[in-house]
């Protein structure tokens, strides 16, 4: 360490505002990584102090106690102690706490001081404290403390003023450590009420809004019509301004790989770019903008404290499944995109409960399989009314989201009932106070998701993509083959080679030549079908009559089933390997997916056999 | 004085106080936390909203905070009506 750094560790109860003071002291200077071996994020940041010295400030997660529950609790804990592997002892530990919320906060900066390292509290939200017509007698705090005591306003530009100043100058000394015991534990309550009565004057327990807010939002009716309504709107939202925004990437790409390849001469080289290179981009950027729209509601809704309501809405509806209320916002983003979905498990910190909604995640119905929805409902199901107001075709496409969801809760149940893991996890959830979002706060969440997805995942999608062009490029046509070039493609073998195994479901080798390059995004299974069938280039209702003729009713049900449930696409595996660190998971995964599927198609192939 | 009931069958809106947290076996990490979390003897609780299905979890006010908790956690904790002393 150089004499000139200073260590901090910031540290505080969860919804403290930590995480806001942390983006007010280092602005964009931030790097975000994992602890080593865990999926916990490690968020380190560092700014020049006016004296010139400068300070590294390690932004530790949110923790109610040292006695730790989960794995991020651990983390702050052992940091702080001093005890993590690899991460050097703070040389200060900035204790934030809500002054609207001492009675919970104070207790844990307590603990914190007991580990005899030099303190300082952050005293955050004065505005809203003075709002509210809080009064906290500061010096008096700071003498029965024992710890230097800073007022900040982490939302308010320069709010951090007298922090930095403080942390700026002398290192404040350390109380003695102190021994932590059940009974000095439960000291510690007795301590933060004498403290409490001595220095706070608090008008209300609660804020008259968030009352006001919380008989609507959490009530039995109008709070699940509320929700309906929220995720209404980010679904509106993700169509409307995410899904042309991929589509115009994907568009784009394509055009420059056309482009690009009139100045490459035909072959080999040139089918890479277009197809591999362009084709693998295209796919890779096109996640973005669905990503991005709807982790800006996300995190919107969270910042807003909303979220933590809808978990309570769902939670008894969620752990009949074996899972928790928080999963539903994650299941929910899956409906749009797997993807933003299990990287938005990390708001589960539990992480069993995490794991069940990474496994199940995928189950729900995406967009990317829309398409394929759309082409074999629209050539087999016929347009016909039933009960006078339904449309047949509607009903089956309504079915097959349906048969998502019920799909997921089955495999919640059963992951529930055979796990060795029956202790009861809880839910133990705070709900924060109603806070307007700060533009910042959002922008540089955002700015970090969207920077995970292209660093860590563009690589593995993109080498992916390439390799599932290489197989169905490769070996090349012979002079004067009559069949399309994929046929003799690498893919094409194994497709023939995969009919044997999926002709109990009702699929042919064409069926199941198109069943690979799906597996690098499934929209794309429509090309490959219209590619095998010759029918390249045409309207997509040209290979749907090409596919009518073709291919039997049961195959098609067959085929609409295996989309429901068949493990894709691998950008999804790729996330699950990355937000889980485990390739275990990846093949739980994968092997479920396609046994589910593989089951139910079998069902529906042979029922639908017998009856037409 | 009235005897301890649970906190899971205290009525909406009722004012009571805590009167301690039993671990529903050997080191309930659950326990633990809620004593951490500030329901130790004496502190005032309420049931401010219960969850839309069969009236889990419920939520608590306790201090300035409001904590959901499902019904089988708040059992682990049991209040007296008085007000405190």
């Amino acid at each position: 360490m150089s004499a000139s750094t200073l260590r901090i560790a910031l540290v505080g109860n969860p919804n403290c505002g930590k995480t806001a003071l942390f983006n007010q002291l280092t602005g964009g200077r931030q790097k975000v990584a994992n602890y080593a071996g865990v999926t916990v994020e490690r968020k380190e940041g560092r700014f020049t102090a006016p004296s010139g010295r400068v300070l590294q400030i390690l932004d530790l997660p949110g923790t109610y106690s040292f006695e730790a529950n989960s794995p991020d609790e651990q983390i702050t804990r052992d940091v702080c102690a001093g005890n993590y592997p690899g991460e050097a002892a703070p040389d200060l530990i900035i204790c934030v706490a809500d002054a609207t919320n001492l009675r919970l906060h104070l207790r844990f900066v307590l603990e914190v001081k007991r580990l005899g390292r030099p303190v300082v509290l952050a005293l955050n939200m004065m505005d809203t404290a003075r709002q509210r017509g809080i009064v906290i007698d500061v010096p008096e705090l700071q003498r029965r403390l024992g710890l230097p005591v800073v007022e900040t306003i982490a939302v308010k530009r320069g709010g951090a003023k007298a922090l930095i100043e403080r942390v700026d100058g002398e290192v404040p000394t350390a109380a003695p450590a102190q021994p932590d015991d059940a009974a000095s534990r439960a000291d510690l309550h007795a301590q933060v009420r004498d403290i409490l009565a001595a220095t706070v004057a608090m008008p209300r327990a609660t804020a008259e809004l968030d009352d006001a807010l919380d008989r609507w939002a959490l009530h039995p009716v109008f709070g699940l019509l509320i929700l309906a309504v929220v995720m209404f709107v980010v679904f509106q939202a993700v169509y409307s301004i995410g899904k042309p925004m991929t589509d115009a990437i994907g568009d784009g790409f394509g055009w420059m790989g056309v482009h690009v390849a009139t100045l490459l001469p035909a072959g080999p080289l040139q089918s890479l770019v277009t197809d591999g290179l362009f084709g693998g981009l295209g796919t890779v950027l096109g996640f973005l903008p669905e990503i991005l729209v709807l982790f800006l509601f996300i995190l919107t809704l969270e910042e807003s404290g909303y979220l933590p309501r809808a978990a309570f809405l769902l939670d008894r509806l969620m752990l009949s499944v074996g899972l928790t209320g928080r999963s539903f916002i994650p299941l929910l983003s899956s409906f749009a995109c797997a993807i933003p979905g299990i990287m938005g498990t990390r708001s589960i910190q539990d992480p069993r409960d995490r794991l069940a909604t990474i496994l199940i995640a995928p189950l729900m119905t995406c967009s990317a399989r829309l398409p394929v929805y759309a082409l074999l409902i629209g050539a087999f199901i016929p347009i016909r009314h039933v009960f006078g107001v339904f449309n047949l075709q509607g009903i089956v496409l309504f079915s097959l989201y349906l048969a998502g969801i019920l799909g997921a809760m089955a495999v919640g149940w059963v992951m529930k009932r055979i796990r060795g893991d029956k202790s009861e996890h809880a839910l133990l959830m705070e709900l924060p106070s109603y806070r307007m979002p700060k533009l910042r706060d959002v922008a540089i969440g955002l700015y970090e998701r969207g920077g995970i997805f292209l660093k860590r995942l563009t690589g593995v999608i993109l080498g992916l993509t390439v390799l599932m062009w290489f197989l169905s490029t490769f070996p090349s046509a012979p002079e004067g083959a009559t069949l399309p070039a994929i046929d003799y493609s690498f893919a094409g073998y194994i497709g023939r080679g995969l009919q044997y195994i999926f002709a109990p479901i009702g699929f042919n080798w064409q069926i199941s030549l198109a069943l690979i390059p799906a597996f690098a995004a499934r929209e794309t299974a429509v090309a490959a079908l219209a590619t095998v069938y010759l029918v390249g280039g045409e309207a997509a209702g040209g290979l749907g009559h090409a596919l009518a003729g073709q291919i039997s009713l049961a195959s098609a049900l067959s085929l609409l089933v295996w989309f429901a449930y068949a493990p894709q696409c691998m950008s999804t595996l790729a996330v699950i390997r990355r937000e889980t660190n485990s390739w275990r998971n990846v093949a739980i995964s994968f092997s479920y997916m396609f046994g589910m599927a593989y089951a139910a198609s079998f069902i529906v192939y042979q029922v639908a056999r017998m009856l037409t | 004085m009235k005897p301890p009931v649970r906190l899971s069958e205290l009525p909406k809106g009722a004012p009571a106080v805590v009167d301690r947290v039993h671990d529903a076996h050997a080191a309930d990490p659950i326990a633990q936390r809620l004593r951490d979390l500030g329901f130790v003897d004496g502190e005032p609780v309420r049931v401010v909203a219960v969850g839309p299905m069969g009236g889990d979890p419920v939520l608590i006010q306790i201090g300035y905070t409001r904590f959901a908790l499902r019904r089988a956690e708040a059992a682990r904790v049991s209040v007296r009506s008085e007000v405190a002393a």
